[in-house]
């Protein structure tokens, strides 16, 4: 392998190993991978037509019959694979608390308030230049277990299939000049050059003048890359 | 060529938007040929993780299913018509404690093509049988150990 695509594709991803992240303890595998060729599956995915998606998914804010507390937000931008190609036609999924810090799930007992105006999902397929845009208001911190007044920084999850099993990645979106990412273990374990690549850009042009503020977060899925004919 | 975004973990609270409880229907229950692929997703002190997601895709069909508060989970699927070549799913397990996917197989039991299959044989045998699923009378048995003494192996694509 050339050291061009050597450092094409050294992967910024966490470590799984990562002990100051309480729950990977028990749960990171103590074997390293072993490197596997990918196979027929593993260069295929599951497609998702236009169908299996709501045309109003994508608004976090109309998901009840109330309006949600909180700066309203845009979140747009553009998904790629590792050559460049963008992925159109991909299912992106994501969730994430209400402004007060708050998820709409029962496992979350954290006392901030649940908004009656929030469910906190939503979904979008990328458009032909693989695009995709989500309407919904800025989560807050919240304060979480993993140790002595910890709190996560205010992040959105994404879940991305690409076009192929290689490429599906979750992640998670976080929001410029927040001061808890350097507190935070699950940010702090993604190597640091790769770290930026996690923080959205607050983006004027995306902004949405007296109505809400705009932010751009591009994400390039690594892995075999299957050509669109392929599918 | 810019570098791949990096992983984060799932979390807790991703039944919001992904969740589906078991059984998981890859096909239909009333599809010829249809059983049930059940197992447990467990940690390295052997408690069942209960805030799992399981996604299994075989190159045609697709499903997920989180775990249960034992940390089981079960999917309906199809035995495979008997080809060439071994057949397996392509497994992906997310959690809250994973920094980031864990890709697995999980071959149907079984099949002439299993003794042949290359990956299979790039395995070390005393951990060749985490990849393959067990047959028995309820249907087809996979646990995913994450870590520990029957820790699944886990590959990295």
């Amino acid at each position: 392998m050339s050291k061009t695509e050597n450092e094409a594709t050294v992967s910024l991803d966490p470590p799984l190993a990562y002990p100051d992240y309480r729950s990977s303890i028990l749960r990171a595998p103590s074997l390293l991978p072993i490197v596997l060729e990918p196979g027929r599956a593993e260069r295929s995915g599951p497609v998702f037509g236009d169908s299996s998606v709501d045309p109003l998914e994508y608004d976090l804010t109309r998901q009840t019959d109330r309006a949600p507390i909180g700066e309203r937000i845009v979140v747009e931008g553009r998904i790629v694979d590792r050559d460049g190609r963008p992925v159109a036609g991909t299912l992106v999924e994501v969730w994430h608390a209400n402004a007060a810090g708050r998820y709409a799930h029962p496992v979350d007992v954290h006392t901030a308030p649940l908004d009656p105006g929030f469910v906190g999902a939503g979904r979008c397929m990328t458009d032909g230049g693989g695009n995709y845009r989500f309407v919904t208001i800025k989560p807050g911190a919240y304060p979480w277990g993993n140790h002595q007044n910890a709190w996560r920084p205010a992040h959105i999850h994404f879940s991305l299939f690409g076009r192929a099993f290689t490429q599906r990645l979750i992640t998670q979106m976080y929001f410029p000049g927040d001061p808890l990412m350097d507190h935070d273990p699950i940010f702090q374990s993604v190597p640091l050059a790769g770290r930026p690549l996690l923080v959205a850009a607050f983006d004027l042009d995306v902004t949405k003048p007296d109505w809400a503020l705009g932010f751009r977060w591009d994400i390039v899925l690594g892995g075999y890359a299957p050509t669109p004919l392929e599918n | 060529m810019a570098a791949p975004t990096p992983s984060q973990t799932i979390g807790p609270f991703f039944h919001l938007t992904l969740g589906s409880a078991g059984p998981a229907r890859i096909v239909g229950e009333d599809h010829p040929g249809a059983t049930v692929l059940s197992g447990r997703v467990l940690d390295g002190a052997g408690d069942g993780v209960n805030d799992a997601l399981v996604e299994l895709w075989d190159g045609h069909h697709f499903a997920r299913c989180h775990s249960e508060s034992d940390g089981g989970f079960s999917f309906v699927v199809a035995k495979p018509a008997p080809v060439d070549d071994a057949q397996y799913f392509a497994v992906s397990v997310f959690a809250r404690g994973l920094l980031g996917r864990l890709v697995t197989r999980c071959y149907f039991p079984d099949q002439a093509a299993n003794a042949t299959d290359p990956v299979l044989a790039a395995v070390a045998p005393d951990r060749r049988a985490t990849l393959i699923a067990a047959s028995g009378s309820d249907g087809l048995r996979f646990d995913i150990c994450l870590q520990g003494e029957r820790e699944t192996v886990f590959f990295a694509l």
